[in-house]
């Protein structure tokens, strides 16, 4: 091997990653605002009627995308979390927690969403079965895991117990989103799959899908900021934070 | 490509289903404004341990 290597752990330091979000922070806003728009007016304004739901369907523009965002999310938490437990690495854990609200907040609007597209079409808001339960645990999880880190003072002593409990409640992911073929669900199948494709027309499917890419720039955007602030609070007694803070003009 | 709807009135009446429709999408963007608010609210809220 020869060439050019990429040094990924460069970006490791807090203090370098810092700037870096920051640059990027105002691309993934900006196309998750242009991204919402077009896929907005296609889905509300030129997706035609459902000939089954009638226009209930078009809930599927937001509850998709959230629920893909709560599961993806979870993972990712999880992940940075593992990678923060292994090799104690600050960022890391900081990925985590900047991770989890948002996360907590995609379970929350895939069940509200779920809730209010379930009543028109099968006559209930809530029912036990295996996919909304398992959906329902995932948010217990994000707000588990957002409790414990609130509960324990320090912060490197709750990156460890956090990332205990978001690594161990990772078998949930696969169980929501298998649950639609494990067990018999009121909850219908994959809209989408990779080996069948996809049920849906066209125009749907691709409102849906931008409207998933909107909600994916979104948690970049927002994770990345939150990330910046964590990394402002909890390294607020390192030398390159209060020079930055000195620089700095408050506003 | 033609819109979906015939009037503006069509639109938000959403074919009698406006309160599931607009309910997921309204509270979406609710739930989404209040988390960008209290992120801002972080930066400014939070204030830097200093030397003085």
């Amino acid at each position: 091997m020869s060439g050019h290597r990429i040094n990924w752990f460069y970006f490791a330091a807090p203090q370098r990653f810092y700037p870096l979000a920051g640059m990027a922070v105002p691309w993934f806003a900006a196309l998750g605002v242009i991204l919402a728009a077009i896929g907005l007016v296609m889905g509300l304004g030129l997706a035609p009627t459902d000939f089954q739901q009638g226009d209930s369907y078009r809930i599927i523009f937001i509850h998709v995308p959230v629920s893909w965002m709560s599961m993806v999310l979870y993972v990712a938490m999880a992940f940075w979390a593992g990678v923060g437990l292994v090799f104690n690495t600050r960022l890391a854990s900081m990925l985590a927690q900047a991770i989890a609200p948002t996360g907590a907040l995609m379970a929350f609007l895939s069940l509200w969403t779920g809730a209010l597209w379930g009543r028109p079409t099968w006559g209930t808001w809530w029912v036990w079965d295996a996919r909304l339960t398992s959906e329902l645990i995932l948010l217990f999880l994000y707000i588990g895991y957002l409790s414990l880190r609130g509960a324990i003072e320090d912060e490197r002593r709750a990156d460890r117990a956090s990332a205990l409990l978001a690594l161990v409640g990772v078998v949930n992911v696969p169980i929501i989103y298998f649950s639609v073929k494990w067990w018999n669900t009121l909850h219908q199948g994959a809209s989408v799959s990779v080996t069948k494709g996809s049920s849906m027309a066209t125009i749907m499917l691709n409102a849906m899908l931008i409207m998933a890419l909107a909600f994916w720039m979104y948690a970049f955007a927002v994770v990345l900021t939150r990330v910046r602030r964590i990394i402002l609070e909890r390294e607020s007694g390192a030398a390159w934070t209060r020079a930055y803070l000195s620089d700095r003009s408050p506003s | 490509m033609n819109w979906a709807w015939n009037s503006f009135a069509d639109f938000l009446a959403m074919g009698g289903y406006a309160i599931y429709v607009w309910g997921s999408f309204g509270v979406t963007a609710l739930v989404l404004a209040v988390e960008l608010w209290t992120l801002r609210a972080r930066r400014t809220a939070w204030q830097p341990e200093t030397d003085e």
